[in-house]
Order: C-alpha cells, then structure tokens, then sequence
C-alpha cells in the first residue's frame, strides 16, 4: 500500500501540491486526473523521491520514502516520467538491462538475463533488441521504456502521462497492456493521464485533483458524473455510458 | 476489461513502417543504419574486434619506440647483437630505457586516460561536444600550476599535481552548476557555454602569466608535448592507469548518470555520489596530464564520438575501445609529428589538434547529411 499523508509541495509562495493524503491499495490501474497545474506530476514526483517534499510523508508499503536507502526503495518502486530524451546512445537490451541495475548493480546474473528476456517479449520487442533507442520510433521507444520499467520487477510502477505523443492506436494498446500487467504480472500501476476517458475506461480508481489538492476519489462510475467534473475541470461535460463505460463528451 | 491478445506489437506496421533493408551481404555498416544491425556492427560489438585493436596498437607502440633522432632500431640492435658491440648494446639499452620506454608508455597512458576523461565528461554533462579542454578543466588545472608556481615554487610535482586537480575539479563543478542554471539544454549551448568559461578562466590565467613573466611556462602545459618525457619525469603517469581504471569499474553506474538524475534515482544509484566520482577522475587525468605532457586538445572529443558511432554508449563496452583508441591515436599523431620534420619535433598537442578537428568536422558534417 502507497500512504501519502498531508504532502506538500511549494515553489517560492505558491502551493504546487497542497496537504495531498490518500492511501493506494495494492493491485490494479490508479490513474490521477486534473487540469494543467493541478500538482499531479509533482506529487507522483514526490512519491518516487525525484522531487523533495516541503511537507508530509509518503509510505511505500510501510518504508518510508524519505529515509529508506535509495536503492532499496527502488526494488519496490519504479517511475516514468513524461520527457525521456536519451543522450546516450544505448541498444534496445542494453536499456531494458539497466532496469535491472537494483537487483544486479551492473553485473548481469542468468535471473537478470531472464527478466529482460521476458520484458522484451512482453512488449514484443525481441526483434529489435539489437537496435539503437534512437534509431526507433515515438512508439516503439515508449515501450522499450515501459520494457524497462518491467525488468526492474516493482510492486509499484508510477507513470507520468504514459501516453503523451502517442496516437490514438498506440494510446489504446498502451493502456491495453498496463491493465495486463496489473492482472497477469500483480502490479500496481499508478499513473498522470490527461485524458478522462482512458482513465474512465482503463482504472480501477481515480484520484482527481485540482489547484494541488486532493478533491475527489473513487471508481471510474463515482468520478464520471457531470456534476463531479465541472469541480475539477470547470466546465460542463456530459457523460454517455456506453458498453458500461463511462464517457465524457467534452470536444464540443 | 477487455482481453486482449497481443497488444502492442504490429506497431512496426502501424507506425512509420521501417523499410526492411534487405541485408545483402557485404552490405556496409550504413546501410543498416534503418534496419536490423548488420554482420559489420556485430563484429565490432564482439570482444576479437577489440583484441585486434588492441594489438595494433602494440604495433604503433613497438613502431613509436624506434622512431627517433639517435640509431636505436631493430635493426641496430640486431646488428649490435651479432657484431659482439657489449658497449653499443649497452647503451642502446639506456638509451630504451631512459627515453623511449617512459615516452611509448607516457603516451599511451596519457591517451588512454583523457580519451576517457572526456568520455566521462560526455556521460556527467549529457552531451557529445564537451571534454575537458572545452569546459574548463584543463584551463583550470593550468592556472592552479600557475598559482603553485607562483606562490610555492619549491614545491615538488606531486603537490604541484595535487593543486592543480583541486583547481580543476573547481572548474568543472563550475560548469557543471553553470549548466544546472541554464534552463534550455540546447545541444549546442552547453558545449558554448563551456568553451566560454574556458576561455575566461585562460584569460585569468594568461594575465598572470604575463605578469610573472611566466607565459613561455605557461605554453608548455597548453600544448601536449612529449619531448622532455624521460625516466624519473613521467611516472606520475601511471596514476592517470589506476583512474582510467576506476572509470571502468563504475562504467555502469556513469552510463545510468548519463541518462539524467531521475533515471538515476529511480534505480537506485546516488546520482550526486557519481557525479562527484566522475569529476574527481576527470580533473585528476587532466591534472596530471597537464602537469607531466601538457593539454592535448580533442582527444577526448573526437574518441568517444568514433566510439560512440561504433558501437554506442553502454561504457561497460565503450570504455575499454575508447582507451584503445586514445592510445592509437595519440601514438600516431606522435610518431607524425617526430616524422614530418626530422630530427625536429613538432608538439603532439598541435598535430592532434589539428587531426582531431578535421576528424570532429568531418563527423559533424557527416550527421548532417544523414539526417
């Protein structure tokens, strides 16, 4: 379990993430929504210790993220984030490998061989694995870092904004295959989305927040009501159900 | 949810459908540029590549030890053996022994060690058009020798080493927060930036120089130069080994800091630790480099880009090549440079600078035309 209590997060006067307190259970997709600035980047920043907290705390299932040794913490967790421009130059293995580097510090054992091998077959990357990262597309590359992501074999996998510069195609198999991991692999996966609807679609829970707060959380049913989302994006969006999914219509 | 069976896999079709490129075979390394790495990068990949490498660098080594003004060749040697001349032999020997081994090996040392200091650089700073001749270290470490000069002249070379590291490590960690301050890592401002805090710590450092008359000093450890490399002038040298080997021991950990301190974070490694680490191996080579032979500008720019074109930057591979070729280069451009004008030397620093910018341009030139 993730337990965030009253964490904060100030930049000068302004309040980027205000008193946040939420406990994520183990299992299943998290996704936090919110306008542009509501602090959801920064507070999943702060839960995997790249942004320091101002206030607060954060439990990783009972270790707490400020003073549990780095490289402990982070066989237990692992984060995404959203700007991945690789100035080395690194084969797709060699990438997925490094992933392991909490459990193997460099020196690659059969057990870390195993790992990769398994992440790239999961994300149907075997045939590439010889290739240079940058020699890939915008698509394939976000999987070879959620290929990466696997390898180093975390309860908890934090992703921001997943699906950023991904088309429509690639968005759909994206969040397909987070779900599979949730099921087939036991992982958390907790992650910033802009769009409500493949939240809507794809989560478990949602957490929503706005101007740094916390202000609603629940299943994708309880967040997806006209009334819920005027609160936290400030305008009118009806919501259709279709197939028992949830869907916000807010393009016109 | 909806099962699904294979998700995101026909990608390669959906997205910008990569052109397979057949491999025909003799196909060259460009042409699998697009595709499937081809037989040429695997070979390259491979530990045999890099014996043979090495071993024509024994070559050029061999060759380096026989290039020169008195009659020490094989051939003399044999002919020496054979004629019974004990008291030529002999002093073919201390003449080996006194000049030509500490200079084969100082430049070996020295190539090896700030090809890969540059290489560090590259990984700490993220990106490819900086080494420590364009951030300051190098300049840095030569006003710290001048003020040692200056202020302690009696002091023996290895203090003179040591402040000189301390004011190279300063440097460095001076550009280093400078580009924490810049807010756009625009590819090209970064090396900029440091060609321009190189330029005004020199400035400082030329002011002084002229003031204490010291500037003919101060050319000295500009500009590389092997000549005055003798036994009991070059051993500090071996220090730069043992660094160069520290580097390849924490390869992993500086490839990890190469992809950014989040990256670094969320595995686990102690991102201000490497850096630390990494700084304090770069101003060290440079340090004793400048100290023992002088600045060799280039070299740790032009190596690790060849390297890197090879066989990428996983420094666990890339470290051992770059060495290699640090090594062969400046053996070659020494031997050059003890050729062209014989018996008159020309410094190795001016003929792998201009080597190496004609190397770097042509590298440059040729992205270009790929992209």
């Amino acid at each position: 379990m993730i337990e965030l209590s009253g964490l904060t997060k100030k930049y000068g006067e302004t309040t980027v993430v205000d008193h946040v307190s939420a406990q994520i259970e183990p299992g299943g997709v998290v996704s936090i929504i919110g306008a542009n600035g509501a602090g959801k980047s920064t507070a999943l920043s702060m839960v995997a210790r790249l942004v320091t907290m101002d206030d607060g705390s954060v439990f990783v299932d009972d270790h707490d993220v400020l003073n549990t040794p780095s490289d402990q913490l982070a066989k237990k967790l692992s984060i995404l984030r959203q700007e991945n421009t690789l100035t080395v130059r690194l084969t797709v293995r060699d990438l997925v490998g490094f992933g392991r580097f909490p459990h193997s510090k460099g020196r690659l054992r059969p057990e870390d061989t195993e790992h990769i091998d398994r992440a790239l077959d999961y994300l149907n990357l075997t045939e590439f694995e010889d290739r240079y990262v940058d020699e890939l597309s915008g698509g394939q590359r976000q999987r070879v870092f959620i290929a990466m992501v696997i390898a180093q074999d975390t309860d908890y996998v934090l992703l921001d904004e997943p699906l950023n510069n991904l088309d429509m195609k690639h968005s759909v198999e994206m969040m397909k295959l987070l779900r599979r991991m949730t099921h087939e692999l036991g992982k958390t996966v907790i992650l910033v989305i802009h769009d409500i609807n493949f939240a809507s679609c794809y989560s478990d829970r949602i957490l929503a927040m706005k101007e740094g707060a916390l202000v609603c959380q629940g299943t994708p049913e309880e967040i997806m009501q006209p009334d819920i989302l005027r609160d936290i994006y400030d305008m009118d969006i009806r919501v259709e159900v279709i197939n028992g999914h949830h869907v916000g219509m807010y393009y016109m | 949810m909806s099962t699904l069976a294979h998700a995101p896999e026909n990608t390669s079709g959906g997205s910008a459908p990569e052109p397979q490129p057949a491999v025909k075979p003799g196909a060259t390394d460009r042409s699998d540029q697009a595709g499937r790495p081809g037989p040429f990068r695997r070979l390259l990949r491979s530990n045999g590549a890099l014996v043979i490498a090495a071993l024509a660098v024994l070559v050029l080594a061999v060759i380096s030890t026989f290039v020169g003004v008195a009659d020490v060749t094989p051939a003399t040697l044999m002919r020496q053996v054979a004629g019974g001349d004990t008291a030529g032999l002999q002093e073919s020997f201390h003449l080996l022994a006194v000049s030509r081994f500490p200079r084969t090996i100082s430049v070996i040392l020295a190539g090896m060690a700030m090809a890969v200091a540059g290489l560090i650089m590259q990984q700490m700073a993220r990106n490819k058009f900086v080494e420590p001749s364009t951030v300051g270290t190098v300049e840095s470490a030569s006003l710290g020798l001048l003020a040692v000069t200056v202020l302690v002249p009696s002091a023996p070379l290895l203090g003179k080493m040591g402040v000189a590291a301390v004011f190279a490590v300063g440097g460095t960690a001076l550009f280093l927060a400078v580009l924490q301050k810049i807010p756009l890592r625009n590819a090209l401002l970064v090396p900029l930036v440091g060609i321009m805090l190189g330029n005004v710590i020199a400035a400082i450092t030329t002011f002084f120089a002229y003031r204490f008359n010291l500037l003919q000093t101060l050319n000295t450890w500009m500009i590389g130069d092997f000549s005055g490399v003798i036994k009991g002038r070059y051993e500090l040298l071996w220090l730069v080994a043992a660094l160069t080997l520290i580097g390849y021991i924490a390869a992993d950990r500086f490839t990890v800091a190469g992809m950014g301190q989040d990256v670094s974070t969320t595995l686990g490694v102690n991102y201000k630790r490497i850096m630390a680490l990494g700084m304090t191996i770069v101003a060290l080579i440079s340090a004793v480099v400048v100290v023992t032979i002088g600045s060799i500008p280039f070299l740790g720019l032009v190596v690790p880009n060849i390297v890197s074109l090879m066989i990428g930057d996983n420094m666990r591979r890339s470290v051992p090549w770059v060495g290699v070729f640090g090594a062969g280069f400046v053996l070659v451009c020494d031997i050059v440079g003890r050729v062209i004008r014989y018996p008159f030397e020309i410094p190795v620093g001016t003929v792998v600078a201009v080597v190496g910018a004609a190397i770097f341009l042509a590298m440059l030139l040729r992205k270009r035309a790929r992209s």
